[in-house]
């Protein structure tokens, strides 16, 4: 039947050929069908062809692709909105149920009959698809991402956190957080030219400097979150997620809905300006920004009929399940598998405080493994003081070197165990600056590099290189007063200094030996094929 | 909703009973407002929409009447107690224990200044703290109090607040009265703590951020009545008690010896440790954040009372209750106002010499060469020809006659001078009259 309809070469090829058609070929694949569809409606309008016509309209409708999947696409678009919420779907059920057997009937009716069941069908099917454009489209172009986005012009959008320097791009989030009703944080001294892209903030201007008290615009949980961000009570990968999932805990504690709105669609847009309020405190990690998605996943998919009270009992519970199997038990699964790669004898090599490589650490202690620990520490955080703490509260025996000295410690270890913020759809590891010339020190020494993370903190960005994306800390915190002199107090004042206090860096894989995360120990190769099978998973 | 405002408004003024013999403290006017709509004001300007008031029958009527506090766009909760009922804010909070359904801000009526609030809520909400207040360092008063012969030795005992390296937490509080032979400090702080700061020159603003299991723990224990004097001392000494920070296992042994030893029930103290939940726990371990180093503790030592405190070094920080207070806040009251210093209802002459600041209340008359420097007029003034008005207050509804010299004086509503008086530092009451020809000295005259 689609043959009759789409007789170019074009799709005769990709079809053949199974290749994916450019832009242009499309563009012009879709005027040529419009026209013949035109053709077709003054001439056979009374023939069997409506059956072929509703299809074909029901595709333009919901994938402009022409392309050359649209036989097995064709039932996907009905499958595709089961999921969304059953309004919609029963509008849908219908539809595809009086098409099916449309084709079959053809012959049987008179064509006033099938202009009238014509009519009926595109009243039904007008009908779902309102409901269906709010709802199931974003699902059906989530899951058929290819074949649409090709479409369109291709034009990658930068995310906005890194065109600083953009006067529109600053514009239009002045805006939006203007609608938003959050205000907006202004950056803070000279930024090097490198970083320029780059928001820059200072620690004694919070946000919340312009926010009135009581916070009612935005929810006091929430508040308190972007104050701890910003003053970095809670801070590393872990610590921030499970904070964030607290506070949007209860966040649905608290809230109702409000007459004619349904949960599913208004709770989504309640922690919108939430998490523009906790960007502007402190730019979102990987691991926070796969936790919205999946809670924004869960609130959406929330059936309408379900009552409010069941609704948030649902979701703070997929809360806690959440937590417990992406961060709790793959820590406990991440430590056995680590805990086979520490022999008795061990020297290990650990950077910063990683609350991962932590618990690695302390679990291999207690499962009574005899090994010591070089703990390297950096300016300004010095968060290696922590992991110091921590490790010898335990008992376990510890050497603390500044990561200046690594090159003269390293001869002594037998492994680095790092942990990661984030690991890249390329491989690239994106942890804390210090990383890469710690894996890069190692791998010249031949000393094997192990990086922990769990699989939550897996992300599709891509990035070979740590300036295009990356976070600015307060340059004030590299300021020392020594001997009661500061040296660099008015930095600001001095034209051609600018004090550059990065957070992250990006770690080759060439440089990372494993990477042992919650599904196994895997190379750095690896991790587009567990994004892969997560994505598929979900 | 994240915090409630309550106003404490009943007090008596006990410290400037010339002041407050006609006129309740909170309605005295500061810069021709009533003291209490500073406080108010600064309130609506954060971004308050209500306040609980708590005040007394007496000034509620006058709060009607007053078109001062017509301005006041919030909406107020008036709530009136007994003035001779001596209650004390800790019991004002508990009578008032029904309408707390979050944290509180609790804010003292007689409490001028422009600090960002901010600062001080800021503190309470990231480190989660029981108890969050507002200090300053103490300006001294160099103008000579009207009424008062020779140098009054401020018989207020010192305040000695301690507190930790980063000038946030605070450790110990204690009033000198409270102290009998010397200044002690538990081992215990000491050994979290070693490095405390121990400031005495400091001015407790009164402004307190307090968590609602602190309100629900006042309504148990009845025995405490001052805010100031025992719940804050109390909630300090708190933070470092062995029941706050032992394992709740533990402390179900301790139950039965502690009720006796202190007459109030262990449960309700446990109220006021914040109820740490398990995420909440999961995430502070995970955070790789200290707020103190060099020993093994994890941050805030595992406490879950935490008191804090933001001491302001610049701005404006006053509370009007001594006589000094009260004219050097008339004195600065110019510079936190937003309004023109000449009311437009004011009728001056053009003769008349006014210095910048001086503030001229609604519907006063201002006759000709008259020179008023550095004062306050109230509403309905009059002044007549050739008065010299300096480094004065005048309130409402005062008559001065021809030729005044009135110099570093407070007189009070409604009083007369007559012609030709001379005052240096003197305190005029309610409707006196000051006979003609008069000269008097550091006089309070009612």
């Amino acid at each position: 039947t689609r043959d009759g309809l789409c007789n170019t070469d074009d799709i005769e090829r990709s079809k053949t050929e199974g290749k994916e058609l450019t832009k242009e070929e499309k563009q012009r694949l879709r005027k040529e069908k419009k026209q013949q569809k035109k053709n077709k409606e003054k001439n056979d309008e009374k023939t069997s062809h409506e059956g072929e016509k509703k299809k074909n309209k029901k595709k333009k409708e919901e994938q402009p692709a022409g392309s050359a999947s649209q036989p097995p696409a064709q039932p996907s678009p009905k499958a595709v909105p089961a999921p969304a919420p059953p309004p919609p779907a029963a509008a849908a059920v219908p539809v595809p149920a009086s098409e099916a057997p449309a084709p079959a009937d053809k012959p049987a009716k008179s064509k006033a009959d099938l202009k009238a069941e014509r009519r009926a069908r595109q009243e039904a099917e007008r009908a779902s698809k309102g409901k269906k454009g709010d709802v199931g489209q974003p699902a059906p172009t989530g899951k058929l991402k290819a074949p649409p986005s090709e479409l369109q012009p291709v034009v990658k959008r930068l995310p906005e956190h890194v065109q600083v320097d953009n006067p529109e791009v600053v514009k239009k989030l002045a805006k939006k957080l203007e609608r938003q009703q959050i205000p907006l944080r202004s950056d803070y001294g000279y930024k090097v030219s490198l970083f320029s892209h780059l928001h820059q903030y200072s620690r004694k201007a919070p946000l919340t400097q312009q926010l009135g008290i009581p916070s009612t615009v935005i929810h006091p949980a929430i508040v308190r979150l972007g104050l701890q961000y910003s003053q970095g009570i809670v801070a590393g990968s872990n610590a921030r997620s499970v904070a964030l999932l607290h506070a949007f805990q209860q966040v649905i504690r608290d809230y109702t809905t409000p007459p004619n709105e349904e949960l599913s669609r208004d709770l989504v847009n309640k922690l919108k300006p939430y998490i523009s309020f906790l960007n502007q405190c402190r730019p979102l990690s990987a691991s926070m920004g796969n936790a919205i998605k999946y809670i924004k996943k869960e609130i959406s998919n929330i059936p309408s009929q379900c009552k409010e009270e069941e609704a948030k009992i649902k979701l703070l519970n997929c809360i806690e399940r959440y937590i417990n199997e992406k961060i709790v038990l793959a820590a406990k699964a991440i430590a056995k598998y680590s805990i086979e790669k520490i022999s008795d004898g061990d020297v290990i090599l650990v950077y910063g405080c990683s609350s991962l490589v932590n618990h690695i650490l302390c679990e291999a202690f207690e499962k009574k493994r005899k090994f010591r620990v070089i703990v390297v520490d950096s300016r300004p955080r010095l968060e290696g003081r922590e992991a110091l703490r921590r490790l010898v509260q335990k008992g376990i025996s510890c050497t603390y070197v500044l990561i200046s000295a690594v090159s003269y410690i390293l001869p002594e270890v037998s492994k680095v165990f790092l942990g990661a913020h984030a690991l890249l759809a390329n491989g690239y590891v994106m942890s804390r600056v210090g990383t890469s010339q710690i894996a890069l020190v190692a791998k010249a020494f031949n000393v094997p590099v192990l990086v922990c993370c769990e699989t939550y903190k897996f992300c599709e960005r891509v990035q070979t290189d740590s300036f295009v994306s990356n976070e600015l800390d307060d340059p004030d915190d590299l300021i020392v007063t020594r001997k009661g002199k500061t040296q660099l107090e008015h930095w600001q004042k001095v034209p051609s200094l600018g004090l550059l206090n990065l957070v992250y860096d990006v770690t080759p894989p060439d440089f990372v030996d494993l990477v042992i995360t919650d599904l196994g120990m895997i190379p750095c190769t690896s991790v587009p094929v567990v994004l892969r099978v997560k994505n598929v998973d979900q | 909703m994240e915090l409630q405002a309550v106003l404490m408004a009943a007090g008596g003024g006990s410290r400037m009973p010339d002041l407050t013999y006609n006129t309740p403290k909170p309605m005295l006017p500061v810069g021709n407002k009533p003291l209490m709509w500073h406080p108010l004001n600064l309130l609506e300007r954060v971004g308050f929409e209500e306040v609980i008031v708590i005040t007394t029958k007496e000034v509620q009527k006058m709060m009607s009447t007053d078109p001062k506090m017509k301005d006041v766009k919030m909406k107020l909760d008036v709530v009136c107690i007994q003035e001779d009922g001596d209650m004390g804010t800790a019991d004002a909070l508990r009578h008032i224990q029904q309408k707390i359904k979050t944290d509180v801000l609790v804010v003292s009526c007689d409490l001028i200044t422009d600090v960002a609030l901010h600062e001080v809520v800021d503190l309470f909400r990231a480190h989660n703290a029981t108890l969050a207040m507002l200090m300053s360092k103490a300006h001294d008063f160099t103008e000579t109090v009207p009424g008062q012969k020779g140098k009054k030795k401020t018989g207020e005992q010192r305040d000695f607040v301690g507190v930790d390296q980063s000038g946030k937490r605070l450790l110990f509080m204690a009033n000198e009265a409270d102290l009998e032979d010397g200044l002690s400090i538990r081992k215990s702080i000491m050994r979290k703590h070693p490095r405390m700061h121990i400031k005495t020159g400091l001015v407790d603003a009164h402004l307190y951020c307090l968590k609602k299991a602190v309100v629900d723990f006042l309504a148990d224990n009845k025995s405490i009545s001052s805010i100031r004097g025992e719940l804050l001392p109390y909630l300090v000494r708190k933070q470092f008690s062995k029941t706050t920070n032992c394992p709740k296992s533990k402390d179900d042994a301790d139950d039965q010896t502690q009720k006796t030893a202190d007459g109030s029930t262990n449960s309700t103290e446990l109220l006021i440790c914040s109820r740490d939940e398990p995420l909440l726990q999961l995430a502070q371990e995970r955070s790789c954040w200290n707020d103190h180093r060099g020993d093994m503790s994890e941050a805030y030592h595992g406490g879950k009372l935490r008191c804090y405190v933001h001491i302001m070094d610049q701005g404006l920080c006053y509370r009007v209750n001594t006589l000094a207070a009260y004219i050097e806040a008339n004195r600065l009251a110019s510079k936190l106002l937003e309004e023109p210093a000449v009311h437009p209802s004011a009728v001056i002459s053009e003769r008349c010499q006014m210095g910048p600041d001086s503030i001229i209340g609604a519907q006063c008359q201002v006759a000709d060469k008259t020179s008023i420097k550095r004062s306050t007029i109230g509403n309905s003034t009059t002044v007549k020809e050739k008065v010299k008005v300096t480094n004065s207050i005048i309130m409402h509804g005062v008559t001065i006659e021809e030729g005044c010299n009135i110099h570093g004086c407070v007189i009070c509503s409604n009083a007369v001078i007559g012609r030709g008086a001379d005052l240096k530092y003197c305190l005029v009451g309610n409707g006196q009259q000051i006979e003609a020809e008069g000269k008097h000295r550091l006089v309070s005259r009612f």
